[in-house]
């Protein structure tokens, strides 16, 4: 098939590879794994056909392939990968290197459980592990917003010169098809122009990356990441406008989807985010004021919007697919610290909701948003079957 | 070592009942049959043995045996076992995987359980390619091996798992066919008996993603020389073999690697009088 106008019925990692290859990464290092593969697949077929003119390298694991990522990212080209779980658990420790050394690298995570024990499950589990390692995060519900998501990354990433990570449940997003429009190549490179990063490592100038610093140094580094972190809202609702202005769809970072008047809000993120909107449908039809707070941009947490939506409603009901023992439920953990001392903040009531790919039916949200309006929220999340 | 006698155990006794999910015509099945055949000739009880894996097709081993099993995480196999063989000396650990988990993701682990020498059998069930994630060249690949993920071929030498293995200081060195369950067997409990780290290589075909693997049959063929204990001349041997001599290729005199003096594994009876009221 070719780019244009009309849409085409596209799996969500197929999507995703088609943003990567309108993105133009010069190099792809990857190492398979489930449900992350056909993401390689279609990127290999694609530089067969000479349609990607990419390096795609598959290092000997996932730590390999992120330190390929951050070398050749800091040489100055645009680089693409994707993994999973497992994958994305053994890159841990150079997921904090590349931040650190800004290098502006865009992956695509499909969210599945992590061991042990083993399972194939849809769980955000292994990407709200890596908030902290200084990785814009974004998390989409469809197979174009998976598209349109990785061309954004790429324009945010080159701006603030952070790595970004875009998440799609497995199966639940990787596998199922959808239609797709894919944008024409032209509008693509309009949107996303060619790479040119004004410091990378040049041959021509013997410089070097990661050397021993002092305190001082150290700290005012880390001072910048944050100050690039801080910068990301904006930059990230410039893009997605642009992008709206270009393409004719924009996701914001924060969606409301019929949130206007609503008493109690289900926020959520990925996939489930469907089905919380059916859940609302049925509460709306039913009479009940009720709406949904998509959260698109988890990292940095887009708080201030947050607390904008979320003014004047009386419950947010938190649904979390992913589980942090000891704490529960991180969006919940992240929502209450984003609204504390807020004043009429909305009562947070949490719910570990979709835990190991377990089936959470518009019902079921119905049911736990009811709950919610009739009880005093608990500090912590409360697991959900 | 065997606390059952000997005439109870069958290779049966060491089969879980739980059915694998591997491809029909999947080599791995002989091999699951070889390591139940071995573990019954050397008169081991399912509780005097521990199968220890990756990820991979062929690391789903342990949850078909009865013995006790770890199915750990991708490549991490060979540290896991020594742990394990370091705190239980008295068990016979074997370690089972694929060429991705051994060579590929793993590989450096390889390297080091060779040289540390801990009394452990490697099993590894080549197939010269990833089966697990569908078909993408592994370390073993053949460099020209044509693919819709590798168009053309990789053009990368392959790894020699067994010139690595004597280089690296393993003390017994195999390979091994799948079509040949007994001649399989037969070399796994060889490798058993001899001390330190045994490595072998079993060609087990992947009929799903490698289907002219079963052309496999027709290539091996015996070894034509005898068993050497100079790795001089098992390096000559192993640098000039075209990957389809099985047998027993080099069986070394490394002293194995020695724990520290445990102490004795409690028993049950001592274990419940610690919760005794
Ligand atoms: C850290 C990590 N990366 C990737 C994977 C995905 N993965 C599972 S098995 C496998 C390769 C298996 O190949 P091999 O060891 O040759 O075994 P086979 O399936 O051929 O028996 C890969 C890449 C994983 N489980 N964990
Ligand atoms: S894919 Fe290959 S290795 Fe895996 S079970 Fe099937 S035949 Fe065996």
């Amino acid at each position: 098939m070719s780019p244009g106008n009309d849409a085409v019925l596209l799996t969500g990692n197929h999507a995703v590879a088609w943003g990567a290859r309108l993105a133009r990464p010069k190099v792809v290092p990857v190492y398979p794994i489930t449900p992350q593969t056909p993401i390689l697949e279609l990127l290999t077929e694609f530089q067969a056909q000479g349609e990607l003119e990419a390096e795609i390298i598959t290092p000997e694991s996932e730590h390999s392939v992120m330190a390929a990522c951050i070398a050749a990212s800091l040489g100055g080209v645009r680089v693409f990968t994707a993994t999973a779980s497992q994958g994305l658990m053994l890159m841990h420790e150079l997921l904090h290197y590349a931040s650190g050394a800004r290098a502006p690298i865009v992956m695509a995570n499909v969210n599945r459980t992590i061991a042990s024990p083993w399972g194939f499950w849809p769980d955000q589990t292994d990407s709200v592990a890596q908030r902290d390692t200084g990785w814009i995060q974004f998390y989409v519900e469809s197979a174009q917003e998976g598209l349109d998501t990785v061309l954004q990354a790429f324009r945010i990433a080159e701006r603030v010169r952070l790595p970004v990570m875009i998440n799609l449940d497995a199966f639940y997003v990787s596998h199922s098809l959808e239609p797709v429009r894919v944008p024409p190549q032209a509008l693509a490179d309009e949107y996303l122009p060619p790479y040119a990063p004004e410091h990378y490592l040049d041959p021509a100038r013997g410089e070097s990356w990661g050397n021993v610093v002092t305190q001082e140094m150290y700290w005012r580094h880390r001072r910048d990441i944050g100050g690039a972190m801080d910068a990301v809202p904006e930059v990230a609702a410039e893009a997605d406008r642009e992008w709206q202005r270009l393409s004719g769809r924009g996701w914001d970072l924060v969606e409301r989807y019929r949130c206007e008047g609503a008493d109690l809000v289900v926020l959520t993120m990925g996939s489930m985010c469907g089905t919380a909107r059916e859940a609302v449908d049925e509460l709306r039809d039913a009479g009940h004021a009720a709406g949904l707070l998509k959260v698109r941009l988890f990292r940095p947490l887009p708080a201030a919007e947050l607390r904008r939506a979320l003014a004047g409603v009386r419950d947010v009901l938190v649904l979390d697919r992913n589980f942090s023992p000891g704490a529960g439920g991180v969006l919940h953990q992240e929502l209450r610290a984003a609204l504390y001392g807020t004043a009429a903040a909305p009562r947070v009531h949490g719910a570990l909701a979709g835990v190991g790919g377990v089936n959470v039916p518009p019902a079921k949200i119905a049911e736990l948003a009811g709950r919610a309006r009739s009880s005093e929220p608990l500090p912590e999340a409360v697991w959900a079957r | 070592m065997s606390t059952a006698s000997a005439a109870a155990i069958t290779p049966q006794s060491f089969k879980s009942g739980v059915k694998p999910v591997w491809c029909p015509g999947c080599g791995d099945y002989s091999v699951l049959s070889s390591i139940t055949k071995a573990l019954a000739a050397l008169g081991l009880a399912p509780e005097n043995a521990a199968i220890v894996s990756g990820i991979g097709c062929s690391s789903r081993i342990p949850a078909y045996t009865s013995c006790y099993g770890f199915h750990g995480v991708h490549g991490r196999a060979l540290p896991a076992a020594t742990g394990l063989k370091i705190a239980r000396p008295d068990l016979t650990v074997i370690v089972a995987g694929g060429d991705g988990d051994g060579y590929s993701i793993g590989g450096n682990h390889f390297l080091h359980a060779c040289r540390r020498n801990v009394d452990l059998t490697y099993v590894v069930m080549d197939n010269h390619v990833y089966g697990m994630t569908k078909g993408q060249p592994s370390p073993t690949t053949e460099p020209d091996w044509d693919s819709k993920l590798a168009p053309g071929g990789t053009g990368l030498r392959e790894f020699h798992p067994l010139v690595i293995a004597l280089a690296s200081g393993a003390n017994f060195i195999a390979r091994a066919f799948s079509g040949d369950p007994n001649g399989t067997a037969d070399l796994i409990a060889q490798a058993v008996r001899h001390p330190g780290f045994s490595f072998i290589e079993v060609l087990s075909p992947c009929v799903t993603y490698r289907p002219e693997q079963r052309g496999w049959k027709d290539a091996v063929r015996p070894a034509s020389v005898a068993v050497t204990d100079d790795p001089a001349r098992a390096a000559r041997r192993l640098m000039t073999d075209d990957g389809f001599n099985l047998g027993v290729l080099y069986a070394g005199r490394r002293a194995p690697y020695r724990a520290a003096p445990q102490h004795e594994p409690q028993s049950p009876a001592s274990l419940e009088l610690d919760f005794a009221l």
